[in-house]
């Protein structure tokens, strides 16, 4: 979340330098409502989640169909995070779907065919991914060959050896460690509750924490002058944000507790969102795509950056295999088919921008999320496939659309 | 039937919290070629573009009267269909069509059943090349033309049109002075068909030549329209910027030190042609404290010298030696360059400088993210500090430092520029024509940043086509023809005539 706000994205009013109001209050609502627009993707997951829980009556926010839908649709969300960097360099990666297929069935050799421990496989695999990273890096950084070609190529290429890989079969029966990555809970710890005490207690940290670094953040940013927003709001979005977090943990530990994907993906939006807002390498990307030639000039190592960017996107893409596969406990060749359709889009909803330059990791994980949301609601109400995939691309085509028209009015280029 | 052709009355135009134009009058005589001068921003454009249309009536107040009555346009078509025709600094051609193709897009001559004749189409269009004086075969892609040639295919495709009124947004800022002197010559071939023109332009001594009169606009109002025979160069100065302009350059009284920066025979090869040669063995030398200005023409290699030298971001094959304070140094990569205290400002902030989308903070630490790092990470607490006493010190007009370039306009820009090379802390930085589309008030700021710079002992190298502003800031100057050096002068020995004199000398064949 706190990607959300302190990376705003571009077409966001000037908050209170908009509104020159001198009234305590008028400034107040104009903060308000500068700060609902720049999370306006937010509002747009809140007000599908509402819709859906009505047209569902109230299945959607099941605690089975919450948990669900974390679990259902944490590849995607893997795939999100690193399409989001890469689009925001400017490139695009359309093989991440091949390579997930292709990084499955390695791992079934690995650790199936091969017998090989669950953690060497798990290695293995993601090894794997980063050889298909430092492939298609090599070519679109150092030779020069546009993104588009060279993933276009790479989503031929790796899902004709998945397919070789697997020989035309599907390897299965995983090892149920392995398993876990798409299946697990983290319940087992204490044993049946009503109400698993370690979702509770993680939730109750990470409120905690959440609040320190809030806090400390605000404390710095006073500190050096830097404006801040009024009190009653910070403390009404944390207590707004914790009754969140709160009622989301409730539903997990009435239902199994936490889903083994969901810690990966929370520790990859936090090491992520981390290194798109304060590492070189993530200021360095957002140069990239905004202006390459004057990111060279000032320095940047554009080539090694964009390498780098896609080693990156090769072991996240053979992640989200890695939990696919073990979801389905199968590693077949049709596996990971559309994954980058849906990554790109998640990133696209979630606000980042065709040329580049723009975008967040919070966004892109909430873009993911609506998705995710439209996919299960759609199917509890029993739509056919062929209306939710038309649904899907009309949500996209306006959440561009939208964005498009927020820059024109606000006077951006 | 009056004299006028064209009467703007009272015409008022206003953005969000802008007032752009404001109570504008402009009169323009029939068959005159009338000028419009102003500082970037005074209006102009404006004015032009509810001319046109493209500021369509009803988003304006004021009267537009062409040939006697009241127009109101809605579209640029509407201007166009009773002879007001535009052309624009950025040429609207299609770099793949051909001339004809060009000429005649969205007024294609038909035959039957509608289809293009071909036949008609490029007869046609070498009687209206031949009327523009450019003598080229039709069925050339624009593409495979120089820009001088392209402007004038703009004008064949204006009369094509049945032009009226002709209006030149600064057509020679991109010419060469041949072609500028061709096309101001064409100006008044047309003014004697009967071809009334509206020029604006920066040059002054382009629109003594060419104007009957010149009305100059200031602050989205018009200041005075000048007669022929009043115009001069000081008068309409003083109108742009509304005040006498004795001090156009700030004061330096220079503290020269010892050599801080030499170049040995630096020679660079075009990158797709490695045989041509742009640079051709310079070798100059800065000292600390020192202003040293390159002259050249455009072409004449000063920014392909500066950008070789700059970690070789331009060119291939690439010798000479660099030495900093005594003691060679190498430039291969532009971070090498960075460390080892050289930093260039390029002469095209758009598409070189700056990250239009992003912030001014974020731009400003660009080139040295590596000394806000804490503990791993970039401390933006620090970062926004930094820029803020940038913004205050460099004077960068905006609201706060989160606040996009892209909205600045180009005097702030160009300070957010020299801000992230400053905050590189180098000891040599290359300007490369640090004033060009600035203002004359924010073109004095830059200069006192640049005599600042000078004045901490840091070496600075200015590149820059107008010899008023090299005589005006430096110390030394080079001249620059044909990738060489074609000589060296101490201020007081810098003339413009003799700093011309070499800016154009021929090598010898």
């Amino acid at each position: 979340m706190s990607d959300l706000e302190t990376k705003p994205a571009s077409n966001t009013p000037e908050g209170a330098q908009v509104n020159p109001s001198n009234s305590k209050a008028g400034a107040w609502v104009s903060h308000v409502i500068a700060d609902l627009g720049k999370n306006g993707i937010f509002v747009a997951l809140i007000v599908v989640v509402v819709l859906f829980s009505f047209l569902t009556d109230g299945i959607l926010l099941r605690p089975q169909n919450i948990s669900n839908l974390i679990v259902q649709n944490g590849y995607i969300l893997v795939l999100a995070v690193g399409m989001v960097m890469v689009i925001i360099a400017g490139h695009i990666d359309l093989s991440v779907g091949s390579v997930a297929a292709f990084v499955g069935a390695m791992s079934g050799v690995f650790a199936v065919t091969w017998g090989l421990p669950w953690w060497l496989s798990i290695i293995l695999s993601l090894l794997v991914g980063a050889l298909v990273g430092v492939w298609q890096g090599f070519w679109i950084a150092y030779v020069g060959i546009p993104a588009f070609i060279v993933t276009l190529a790479g989503m031929l290429i790796f899902r004709g050896l998945a397919l070789a890989v697997l020989g035309n079969a599907n390897i299965g029966s995983f090892p149920a460690e392995y398993r876990a990555l798409g299946n697990g809970f983290l319940t087992d710890v204490f044993g049946e509750f009503e109400l698993d005490p370690l979702t509770l207690g993680v939730a109750a940290l990470a409120i905690i924490a959440l609040i320190v670094q809030q806090v400390r953040t605000r404390r710095g940013r006073a500190a050096y002058g830097q404006e801040t927003e009024p009190l009653v709001w910070f403390i009404g979005k944390l207590v707004l944000i914790t009754a969140g977090i709160g009622m989301f943990a409730y539903a997990l530990a009435s239902y199994k507790g936490i889903p083994v994907t969901l810690i990966v993906l929370a520790v990859l939006i936090l090491v992520y969102g981390i290194i798109m807002n304060r590492s070189v390498f993530g200021r360095h990307i957002y140069a990239i795509g905004g202006n390459l030639h004057a990111a060279e000039l000032s320095g940047v190592k554009t080539r090694n950056v964009t390498f780098w960017l896609f080693v990156n996107m090769g072991v996240l893409a053979a992640l989200a295999g890695l939990i696919f596969t073990a979801r389905l406990n199968l590693a077949g060749p049709k596996a990971g088919d559309g994954f980058e359709l849906e990554a790109i889009s998640a990133a696209f909803i979630g606000g980042a921008a065709v040329q580049g330059g723009v975008g967040t990791i919070g966004g892109a994980i909430i873009g993911g999320l609506i998705i995710g949301v439209l996919n299960n609601g759609m199917s509890i109400m029993g739509i056919g496939i062929e209306w939710q995939q038309a649904v899907k691309g009309l949500v996209l085509l306006l959440a561009v659309a939208f964005d498009v028209y927020n820059k024109r009015r606000s006077g951006g280029r | 039937m009056t004299t006028n052709i064209l009467e703007m009355r009272g015409i008022t135009k206003t953005f969000p919290g802008v007032k752009a134009l404001q109570d504008v009058t402009l009169n323009v005589a029939r068959g005159e070629v009338h000028a419009i001068c102003g500082e970037n921003g005074a209006g102009k454009s404006t004015l032009m573009k509810v001319l046109s249309g493209v500021y369509p009536h009803g988003t304006y107040t004021g009267d537009i009267v062409f040939e006697d009555e009241v127009v109101e346009f809605k579209d640029i078509r509407d201007s166009e269909a009773k002879g007001i025709v535009i052309i624009h600094q950025e040429l609207a051609l299609s770099p793949y069509l051909s001339i004809a193709e060009n000429i005649f897009l969205n007024n294609e001559q038909r035959g039957a059943f509608g289809l293009i004749d071909w036949n008609k189409t490029n007869t046609e269009a070498v009687k209206l090349l031949a009327r523009v004086g450019l003598r080229e075969n039709p069925t050339t892609k624009i593409m495979d033309i120089g820009v001088g040639k392209q402007q004038l295919v703009e004008i064949a495709k204006a009369l094509s049109k049945r032009v009226k009124l002709l209006i030149l947004d600064e057509p020679t800022a991109a010419l060469n002075d041949e072609d500028s002197d061709h096309l101001l010559n064409l100006m008044l071939h047309l003014k004697g068909q009967g071809i009334t023109s509206i020029i604006i332009s920066h040059k002054l001594n382009e629109i003594k030549k060419v104007s009957d009169a010149v009305t100059v606009i200031r602050d989205g109002k018009a200041i005075e329209t000048i007669a022929k025979v009043d115009v001069t160069e000081d008068r309409i100065i003083k109108d742009m910027v509304g005040r006498d302009l004795e001090h156009r350059y700030p004061d330096h009284t220079p503290n020269i030190g010892e050599e801080i920066l030499r170049v040995e025979d630096w020679t660079a090869h075009h990158p797709q042609d490695p045989f041509r040669v742009m640079v051709d063995n310079v070798n100059l030398n800065v000292r600390r404290g020192e202003i040293v200005g390159i002259a050249g023409l455009m072409g004449a290699g000063r920014t392909e010298f500066a950008m070789s030298l700059f970690g070789r971001s331009y060119g291939s094959r690439i010798t000479g030696k660099v030495f900093k304070a005594g003691k060679e140094i190498k430039t291969r990569t532009v971070t090498e360059a960075i460390d080892n205290g050289i930093a260039y400002a390029t002469e095209d902030r758009k598409t070189y400088g700056l990250n239009l989308i992003e912030d001014i903070k974020r731009n400003i630490s660009m080139a040295s993210l590596g000394k806000l790092v804490k503990g791993g990470l970039v401390d933006d607490n620090e970062e926004f500090k930094v820029a803020n006493e940038y913004r205050t010190s460099m004077n960068i007009k905006a609201p706060t430092v989160l606040a996009k370039t892209g909205k600045l306009s180009g005097g702030n820009q160009q300070k957010v520029v020299l801000s992230k090379w400053i905050y590189s802390n180098p000891d040599v930085l290359i300007l490369d024509e640090p004033t060009r589309g600035i203002d004359v008030g924010a073109k004095y700021e830059i200069y006192a940043i640049i005599n600042a710079l000078a004045a901490q002992g840091k070496g600075v190298i200015v590149i820059s086509s107008e010899l008023p502003e090299l005589i005006g800031i430096c110390d030394r100057i080079y001249t620059l023809s044909e990738g060489r050096i074609t000589g060296e002068f101490p201020i007081n020995d810098a003339t413009p005539e003799t700093l011309i004199k070499h800016m154009t000398m021929e090598k010898a064949r």
